[in-house]
């Protein structure tokens, strides 16, 4: 468990030790110590919510670099659809993909494309397989390690289907297999508005390995993009686009769902929406509900924390494309199938929140964190480097905080061992003190 | 720490006002993130919540007010509902799914549905139910 790799990471250098993080992280993962904020690497879900808020932007996602490309001798970027949403509406989308090709990729496919048979996928299943009420959409990673963190009893609601960056990454490499290119010159990079999806790559919960050799953020790539755009004419540029509205809908909110026909869906933005959803969902409280599309960022993959543009004005975006086409998902080749994107292994319940392995034992410290909370003062303030009281309390019984972390118990004990003091200084030596005669 | 011979159970007490539809629901969601920090699986956290749930509402809609009371065991987890009336004057119709007295009003909450009471028994291992017009209802669950 220790070495489980994740993509959001603190640069010490910059981190004041400030308690912004810990009080906005889904799953508390965050604490202050020795006045830097540490990420407990098994309860980051990688939601990016600590990257939004951090003042001092100390958070970062570790991705690749367009250096990386010259490791293979084809590079093939695999842009998400929110990409497009980054720039003025006078660049077309074949602009874009173009403007990828001038940044040294070798072919582009749109992952917007994949979504395209991830969809008919999905639509087959929810058709031809019992599932648990509500189906919850496996798209979101960050949602995945959410439901996997803190959801375990969600796990069988989750679709079992592929990603679309998986999807599209599984027809370039069939594509590039028929054309006779060696598989190891081959590298696909996605080209990510998100810090989940490094993860899901290099640390995949579903697929035995991952068929994408490379991630690169949108922001670091952006500027770069915009100056070749400034000299592609759009008139000039063969055809790169293969995905329709169909696809490109999967960069906001609703995207997804939108293609499910005939079954209740809500659709649901924002981690800590999907949160309070989900605990709803346990409740069994949503029972006319057949599907939820939950995504972590505000408005879809387009709030993504490694994106550039403000999350409204690219859904806005979005919205102006898909205006102009159908809704509907096209005809598509007829692989890959139903089966070819069926997830390779379940998502296993790691109990990262358990107090203790054994129930008897947990039941134990449970007891004692109930005094411990009962006797802090509630205010969760953060001063102790723990998101709430109860979680403070929850390290103490873990061995990895004291009760004098806590500010107003350290004040308390100071103020009783100074009252000790006076009442010791006013006690005399029986050597000492002799009245004087008068 | 060391292991004690008898273990104790947890034990929580959540009191349930008549008409309090803001907190309902408060009562199952802390009971099941406790269950996920002591090592339930899945399975019986989610039997428990949707339980806990059903009697928060029910408590909420048709009870002068009452309370929930969880006793956390390793093997089992034992939920008691008390109320203090108005009790249910035809049980064996109350416990037929889709049967509702619940008011228009609470209807169009989205609220009863009249699968309540047959939730909670199809939640629970065990399942007891006593209620006397007048006093009040007392229901009692085993869930393993």
């Amino acid at each position: 468990m220790n070495s489980y790799f994740h993509s959001v990471t603190i640069q010490k250098e910059l981190c004041k030790g400030c308690t912004n993080c810990i009080k906005h992280c889904p799953t508390e993962a965050i604490r202050v110590r020795e006045g830097e904020a540490k990420i407990i690497n098994e309860r980051c879900i990688d939601c990016g919510e600590c990257i939004r808020i951090c003042p001092q932007h100390a958070k970062l996602a570790i991705t690749d670099d367009l250096e990386q490309l010259s490791k293979y001798k084809f590079p093939i970027a695999l842009p998400a659809p929110s990409l497009y949403a980054q720039f003025d509406s006078s660049y077309t989308v074949n602009q874009i993909l173009t403007g990828l090709l001038e940044l040294g990729f070798y072919r582009v496919y749109e992952v917007a494309y994949g979504a395209e048979f991830v969809s008919r996928a999905i639509n087959y299943h929810l058709k031809n397989h019992f599932f648990p009420k509500p189906a919850i959409s496996s798209a979101c990673p960050a949602v995945l390690r959410l439901i996997q963190v803190k959801f375990p009893e969600l796990i069988n609601n989750l679709i079992p289907i592929k990603s679309p960056m998986e999807t599209t990454a599984l027809i370039v490499r069939e594509i590039m297999k028929k054309e006779g290119y060696s598989p190891e010159q081959v590298g696909i990079f996605f080209i990510s508005p998100c810090a989940a999806k490094v993860t899901a790559v290099k640390n995949s919960l579903v697929s035995a390995a991952s068929l994408i050799d490379g991630v690169i953020s949108i922001s670091s790539i952006y500027g770069d993009l915009l100056s070749k755009l400034k000299v592609i004419k759009d008139t000039d540029t063969p055809n790169l686009r293969k995905a329709t509205g169909a696809g490109l809908g999967w960069a906001i909110t609703g995207g997804e769902s939108r293609l499910l026909k005939g079954i209740r869906r809500l659709n649901v933005d924002g981690i800590t929406n999907v949160n309070k959803v989900f605990e709803e969902v346990v409740m069994g409280k949503l029972k006319d509900v057949d599907f939820i599309e939950g995504l972590a960022c505000t408005g879809g993959c387009v709030g993504g924390p490694l994106t550039v543009e403000n999350p409204f004005m690219a859904k806005e975006r979005i919205h102006c494309m898909l205006n102009e086409e159908r809704g509907e998902i096209p005809e598509l080749p007829d692989r890959p199938n139903y089966k070819d994107l069926m997830w390779e292994k379940e998502i296993k319940s790691l109990g990262v929140l358990r107090l203790d392995d054994d129930i008897v034992m947990a039941m134990q410290k449970m007891e004692i964190m109930e005094i411990l909370h009962k006797n802090l003062p509630g205010l969760d303030c953060g001063s102790c480097g723990a998101p709430t009281c109860r979680a403070l309390a929850e390290d103490i019984v873990r061995g990895q905080a004291d009760e004098v972390d806590c500010i107003f118990k350290l004040r308390e004990k100071v103020t009783y061992l100074a009252e000790k003091m006076v009442e010791i200084s006013s006690k005399m030596p029986p050597s000492l003190g002799k009245k004087e005669k008068e | 720490m060391e292991k004690h011979e008898q273990t104790k159970a947890l034990v929580m007490i959540f009191p349930i006002s008549k008409g309090d539809f803001q907190s309902a629901g408060e009562a199952s969601s802390e009971i099941k993130n406790k269950l996920l920090q002591l090592g339930f699986p899945g399975n019986l956290i989610r039997r428990v919540a949707i339980a806990t749930y059903e009697a928060e509402m029910n408590l909420v809609i048709h009870s002068d007010g009452g309370k929930i009371r969880a006793e956390i065991n390793p093997d089992a987890i034992f939920i008691e509902v008390t109320d203090e009336g108005p009790g249910i004057p035809n049980l064996h119709m109350a416990m037929q799914e889709g049967f509702s007295t619940a008011s228009e009003e609470v209807r169009e909450m989205g609220f009863g549905a009249g699968m309540g009471l047959p939730n909670m028994r199809s939640c629970a291992s065990k399942f007891e139910i006593v209620s006397v017009v007048g006093k009040g209802t007392t229901i009692k669950m085993v869930i393993s």
